[in-house]
């Protein structure tokens, strides 16, 4: 009875295990191949969810020349480098890793392969292989702030985040400085849960941000679930990544959503014609990266107004939240009346404003 | 600190609990048994998508907690197959077993994501559910009080009925329990469906109570814990309740700890907390040498009859 034995069944499992990991769209030898590190689960209905569709874009518009795999769940350490460099032994043209841990393992396979073109999202490190692009998601959380500052009767804001690297600390700056604008007294309890996917945490940490007090919490992780908890209690929230007002009709104001088709089908159209070059792009709401969905019934018209505008004033330039003056959590002054913090600055930006409770 | 306060403290500590709690007594029948079966995870996510898509179908919350069980008890059998059947490795199969769980409920997944379902929470009427102090009683969902009733349930019957008794016998020394007449592979079937029940709707307590959705690998690495919370109970049903509870109260002091501004202690020492408290335990079990430590005897070890 042990003729299944442990080599044969290992054996089994490695191969429905590669099987599931790598969904390939179509065949074809003579088609660009471009290939994708996701961070979760391409149905997280966020993050991941929204580079997903950026890939299908590409499938679109350019179905015929090119061919996308991709890869899913990656996580954001040593085990990343095999998956990256499995792609490029593939033979894959184009590479886009899309997540800021993704970072020093995408280099690295970069070194690996000089003639593969790579894509590191929310990073700061570049080579003559590899470009960096990430999405101003801070202009979209000021629009989030805005509603959240004015519509709140506490005060007391929160804010659920993943990990304290710069996309989160520009996204909670951004929101505070806005709530502010609109009411001076606005403060933000901010949990950062160590992890951008948790379903039971993300719920459990909004629950704890609701019993001190946050009458509207935003997240910056990337399940529906705080929402979820949020419509429980009657209370509001807003939709990260994607349109989520299906998971809470109720308490979904609005949503930030990442758009990246159109940078997606640009680099890959760069790659068939043969002038990718590498680069720095950081896109926001004026380009289209990030946008805004449609407010719900429950956003008053004042509100709608003075979001508007924030809108308005990023589609053109004349608004920028991280006008100074600035103090950060100690009361010192960061940056000085009238001046604008650099996107350089903002990239590498490690410090909260004042208004933000944090543990760390 | 205002009652209200206290209390929705407590609902959250329940609600980070109670999953690990059903998933854990599962786990300990499969151990007394003589079975280890690190699949929980997959048995977890097995039963979340299940309970949840039954949900969906039939707008009837306690045929989903059903077919949680049985979505949960069903992937356990391709385990219990294998292991008892085929003497596969019980390390390599459960972890097989994880992996296939997720795999397989993401697949079934993909026509749920974006649904939702009402939430599945208490059945007493609102004048107790949602009363300001008694909630803290009556404001939770069934899977709730079913998971503490099961908790004496289990250690009853493993301590006080004969058919625990045999169960325990398997577990501990599976040759005798085969040469009086008792049949191994039953019982260890039974134990494993049993587990795999329990784990399912642990599961489905994420997709239909906390956030009623589905969402891919939702469980979010919970039956591990649940797995851990076996060793650091030692085999034992009540210790079990007071582990599951203290890892649910650690959870949530790191969430309290980190939403207040608390930073005497860095809050990445509360996020390790259960998992260094598991290491701990571990270390006073196997200080204490095998008799003392309640395992199982034959735990993770193949039942191959001599003759």
């Amino acid at each position: 009875m042990t003729t299944l034995n442990r080599r044969s069944l290992m054996k089994g499992v490695g191969a429905a295990a590669t099987l599931s990991m790598i969904a390939s769209t179509a065949r074809a030898e003579d088609k660009v191949k471009i290939g994708f590190i996701f961070l979760g689960p391409i149905g997280d209905y966020g993050w991941t969810w929204a580079h997903n569709k950026g890939r299908e874009a590409i499938d679109a518009a350019l179905g015929d020349k090119v061919e996308t795999i991709y890869v899913e769940n990656v996580m954001e350490d040593a085990s990343a480098v095999p998956v990256i460099r499995d792609l490029a032994q593939q033979g894959c043209k184009l590479i886009f890793t899309t997540s800021y841990g993704y970072m020093d393992q995408t280099l690295e396979v970069a070194k690996e392969f000089p003639d593969v073109k790579f894509e590191h999202c929310t990073g700061f490190k570049r080579a003559d292989n590899v470009s960096t692009y990430n999405s101003k998601f801070h202009e979209g959380r000021a629009v989030l702030g805005t509603i959240a500052g004015k519509m709140s009767k506490s005060g007391t804001l929160g804010y659920l985040g993943s990990y304290k690297v710069p996309e989160v600390v520009l996204g909670v700056n951004s929101f505070c400085l806005s709530a502010q604008r609109m009411n001076p007294a606005a403060t933000v309890k901010l949990v950062l849960i160590d992890s951008w996917f948790d379903p039971p945490k993300e719920a459990a940490a909004t629950e704890t941000l609701i019993n001190l007090g946050c009458d509207i919490v935003t997240t910056h992780t990337d399940s529906p679930g705080p929402l979820q908890i949020l419509e429980q209690k009657g209370l509001h929230g807003f939709g990260q990544g994607a349109d989520m007002s299906s998971f809470a009709p109720n308490a979904h104001l609005t949503a930030i959503e990442d758009i990246w088709g159109p940078y997606y089908v640009a680099r890959a159209q760069a790659i068939v014609d043969g002038t990718w070059a590498s680069t720095d792009t950081w896109d926001g709401m004026k380009e289209g990266t990030v946008v805004i969905s449609p407010y719900s019934a429950a956003v008053p018209a004042d509100v709608a107004a003075e979001a508007d505008k924030v809108q308005a004033g990023y589609k053109d330039g004349s608004f920028d939240i991280f006008t100074g003056p600035i103090y950060d959590q100690d009361g010192t002054l960061r940056v000085k009346e009238g001046e604008v913090m650099s996107l350089a600055d903002l990239a590498v930006i490690d410090w909260f404003v004042k208004g933000v409770e944090s543990a760390s | 600190m205002s009652p209200d306060f206290i209390i929705a403290a407590i609902m959250t500590v329940v609600g980070l609990t109670t999953p690990i709690l059903l998933a854990g007594l599962g786990e300990l029948v499969v151990e007394k048994a003589g079975v280890l079966n690190l699949g929980v995870e997959g048995m977890m996510l097995m039963g979340a998508i299940s309970g949840f898509a039954v949900t969906v179908f039939t707008f009837n919350p306690w045929l989903g907690v059903l077919g949680a069980a049985a979505g949960g008890a069903a992937s356990s059998m391709l385990f219990a197959v294998l292991v008892l059947q085929l003497n596969s490795n019980q390390v390599a199969t459960g972890l097989a077993l994880s992996i296939f769980g997720t795999g397989l409920s993401s697949l079934i997944g993909l026509s749920f994501t974006g649904r939702i379902v009402i939430p599945f929470t208490s059945v007493f009427p609102d004048a107790l559910a949602k009363h300001p102090l008694f909630e803290v009683i009556f404001g939770y969902s069934p899977i709730v009080y079913f998971a503490l009733f099961m908790v004496p349930a289990v250690g009853w019957f493993l301590k006080s009925t004969r058919a625990g008794l045999i169960l325990r016998a398997v577990g501990e020394n599976d040759h005798s329990a085969h040469s009086i007449g008792y049949s191994v592979i039953g019982v260890r079937y039974a134990a494993i469906a049993f587990g795999g029940a329990m784990a399912g709707i642990g599961g489905a307590y994420f997709s239909m109570v906390i956030t009623p959705m589905w969402a891919e690998k939702m469980t979010a690495g919970r039956g591990w814990i649940a797995l851990a919370l076996v060793v650091f109970a030692g085999w034992r049903s009540g210790r079990l309740l007071v582990s599951a509870y203290f890892f649910g109260i650690l959870m949530a002091l790191e969430l309290y700890a980190k939403a207040s501004g608390f930073s005497v202690v860095p809050s990445q020492f509360w996020a390790a907390m259960p998992y260094l408290m598991t290491v701990v335990a571990l270390t006073f079990i196997s200080a204490r040498g095998n008799a003392g430590s309640n395992a199982p005897a034959c735990l993770g070890k193949p039942f191959l009859p001599s003759n």
